[in-house]
């Protein structure tokens, strides 16, 4: 009814295609997190399907509908603007009641429907004031409202938590998940933020230079990332990257690193002698009390509140990240040894930077699922 | 807050009075004149003290002009309707076809367009007197010469340009987001355009009409080829003072009041449109 289906988007601006044949398919009911650096084409993309923006190439389905020819007042979407666009000359009540006026409803259903939708936002207090009063906090809530009010069975949120500070990102990116399951609509959040991505996201589709390089869930995203560039975007801290070529004997496929081996799946024996950079993330990584781990000194360590980040150097003055959940012991100086999990390792093609699959082909970006 | 010395305050205060003394002296000057008779204007040297008299004033309206050769009729008051009919209607068909053309110059980038637009701001620089001479022609041929209708649209060569111009920018300052929001929420795009657009740039709207206004009101040329004396505004009447008799200054000031009273009025009345910044607050980022 209102699943979302992109076919070869493609959209130009004078000669520069900014998106590049978007294939994407977002179940009804389903949120899809749009994820990816700026100028990737993301807010475009929304207001394609939103019908703001019109796409040159390919076709945009909601509810198995070409809407290509429909225009953005007929397609029955809620979209929330990543600056607010709040309507700066009406009051937060008439910003939050426009998609209802639209549609022909009594002033009665109109303040009941208005005020529903501000106290699930906590904004009913603050009904009566310009955008100009309101707090930055207050005008994402106005706008998020507006997006909702009318129940849309399809929901565009163009980075809504972009403009907002630090605590209320944190609070909304908490409270988002249930409002959204509770709307029932077809979602797709657009973020730059990898922690939102994955808080919200039933899949990620990373999208960047205009084409989707990897659609997947949170957990495929994270652990098995199409290219560097995504290993890189997802986890802090970030992934540690180092420069191997993998070797083999009869005891299978390794790397090495301080001359102590990283056993790797036996699947990449095709990779053998190629010149390859292997991903390891820092929770991978252990201290540990034996002597037959990786030889490191230790450099520094960052406290966060849940976990805590060591730098260690390799003897080859290599860089590496740790990372163990707080308050665990560690060594805090001199030189220490680590132990590599390699099961989360994984192995990408230095020129490329495309992942090497266990399998032996190279990966390929993922299609939509 | 005034986180100003006093002695900074008294030097801007003294600033602020010498740049209002410089603007508005030739103003007060010129409503001193309007109270006074022509002997008391050409007194030398001139002096500060005299009777006031309403007698100039009575003279325009009544319409009889007091001269040393006797008196005779004149037309002012005519003139002052015509030259409000002529700026009221001219600025209402311009803001009837500019608004919704810089609505569109605005926000619809189509092949050509700017050039249009272009073409519409060159009307300003060709010097009048270079149309009018194949204009009068045509004008004539049409049965469009000495009509409010020929003058309302030869009008739209001054105001059109300006409302198109100035409105346009404040159509391009508005945040596309908000129409798009407006439009994604159910609303056509007329809607759109009447409650979102127009509200927002209704400052730049007020501040072009009342320039245009201003501009038309001044305008001489065009009405003393085009028009005859029933349908001249006060610029063109105003040749009536010099007379063979003389130049009657007190009477002349008196008619200088009037015709600038209109247009000062609606620049203190629209003063209010003209506020900024109904649109911050709108969009962040």
């Amino acid at each position: 009814m209102s699943r979302i289906e992109l076919k070869k988007l493609v959209k130009r601006f004078k000669d520069t295609e900014v998106l590049s044949g978007i294939d994407l398919d977002v179940p009804e009911g389903s949120t899809l997190v749009l994820f990816g650096p700026s100028g990737a084409g993301k807010t475009v993309l929304l207001r394609c399907i939103a019908g703001a923006v019109e796409q040159d190439d390919g076709e945009v389905l909601i509810g198995e509908e070409d809407v290509t020819d429909v225009l953005p007042e007929h397609r029955g979407i809620g979209m929330a603007f990543q600056n607010f666009a709040l309507f700066p000359h009406m009051d937060a009540f008439d910003n939050i009641a426009s998609p209802l006026t639209a549609c022909g409803k009594t002033a009665d259903q109109i303040r009941a429907g208005v005020d529903t939708v501000a106290k699930l936002l906590k904004i009913d207090h603050v009904l009566s004031h310009t955008p100009k009063a309101l707090s930055n906090g207050q005008k994402q809530r106005t706008a998020l409202a507006r997006a909702l009010v009318s129940r849309p069975k399809v929901l565009l949120l163009d980075d809504p938590l972009r403009n907002v500070d630090a605590k209320l990102r944190f609070e909304m990116r908490l409270e988002l998940p249930r409002l959204l399951a509770d709307q029932g609509a077809t979602v797709i959040y657009v973020t730059q933020d990898y922690r939102e991505a994955m808080a919200l996201g039933d899949r990620i589709a990373v999208l960047d230079g205009g084409r989707i390089i990897q659609n997947g869930t949170p957990e495929e995203i994270y652990r098995r990332p199409a290219t560097i560039n995504i290993a890189k975007l997802f986890g802090d801290p970030t992934i540690n990257l180092l420069d191997v070529v993998p070797q083999s004997d009869a005891s299978g496929v390794y790397a090495t690193l301080s001359d102590r081996r990283i056993q790797l799946d036996p699947g990449l024996s095709g990779n053998v002698g190629r010149e390859c950079v292997l991903g390891l993330r820092p929770e991978a990584l252990s201290f540990t009390t034996a002597n037959d781990g990786v030889p490191v000194t230790i450099e520094a360590e960052t406290p966060f509140n849940e976990k805590a980040v060591t730098l260690v150097t390799t003897l080859r003055k290599r860089e590496i990240l740790v990372s163990r959940p707080a308050e665990t012991p560690a060594p805090t100086s001199g030189t220490a040894h680590i132990t590599i999990d390699p099961s989360d390792a994984v192995l990408f093609d230095r020129q490329t930077g495309i992942r090497l699959d266990p399998n032996g082909t190279t990966h390929t970006a993922e299609k939509a699922a | 807050m005034d986180h100003r010395s006093p002695v900074e305050r008294i030097l801007r205060a003294l600033a602020l009075i010498a740049i209002v003394v410089f603007f508005m002296f030739p103003i007060f000057w010129i409503v001193l004149m309007s109270l006074q008779t022509n002997e008391t204007i050409l007194r030398s040297p001139p002096s500060m003290s005299f009777v006031p008299t309403l007698k100039n004033y009575a003279a325009i309206i009544s319409g009889e002009l007091d001269s040393n050769a006797g008196t005779m009729s004149i037309h002012f008051m005519n003139n002052l309707l015509n030259s409000i009919l002529l700026s009221v209607f001219s600025v209402a068909l311009a803001l009837l076809l500019g608004v919704p053309a810089a609505y569109a110059f605005a926000r619809h980038k189509f092949r050509g367009s700017e050039d249009i637009a272009f073409t519409l701001l060159s009307f300003r620089f060709a010097p009048p007197l270079l149309v009018l001479l194949p204009l009068t022609l045509y004008f004539q041929a049409l049965g469009l010469a000495n009509t409010y209708l020929g003058l309302v649209w030869v009008y739209q060569l001054i105001c059109l340009p300006l409302i198109l111009w100035i409105v346009r920018g404040y159509f391009e300052d508005i945040s596309p987001d908000i129409e798009h929001a407006y439009r994604i929420a159910g609303h056509g795009w007329f809607a759109t355009f009447k409650k979102i657009a127009l509200p927002l740039a209704g400052p730049g709207i007020a501040a072009a009409g009342l320039l245009a206004f201003i501009f038309a009101w001044n305008n001489f040329v065009f009405a003393l080829v085009l028009a005859s004396a029933d349908k001249q505004p006060v610029t063109v009447g105003a040749l009536a003072f010099v007379t063979a008799s003389g130049i009657q200054y007190g009477q002349i000031a008196a008619a200088i009041v009037m015709s600038i009273a209109p247009t000062l009025l609606l620049a203190l009345w629209a003063q209010r449109y003209l506020v900024e910044g109904l649109s911050l607050g709108a969009v962040k980022g």
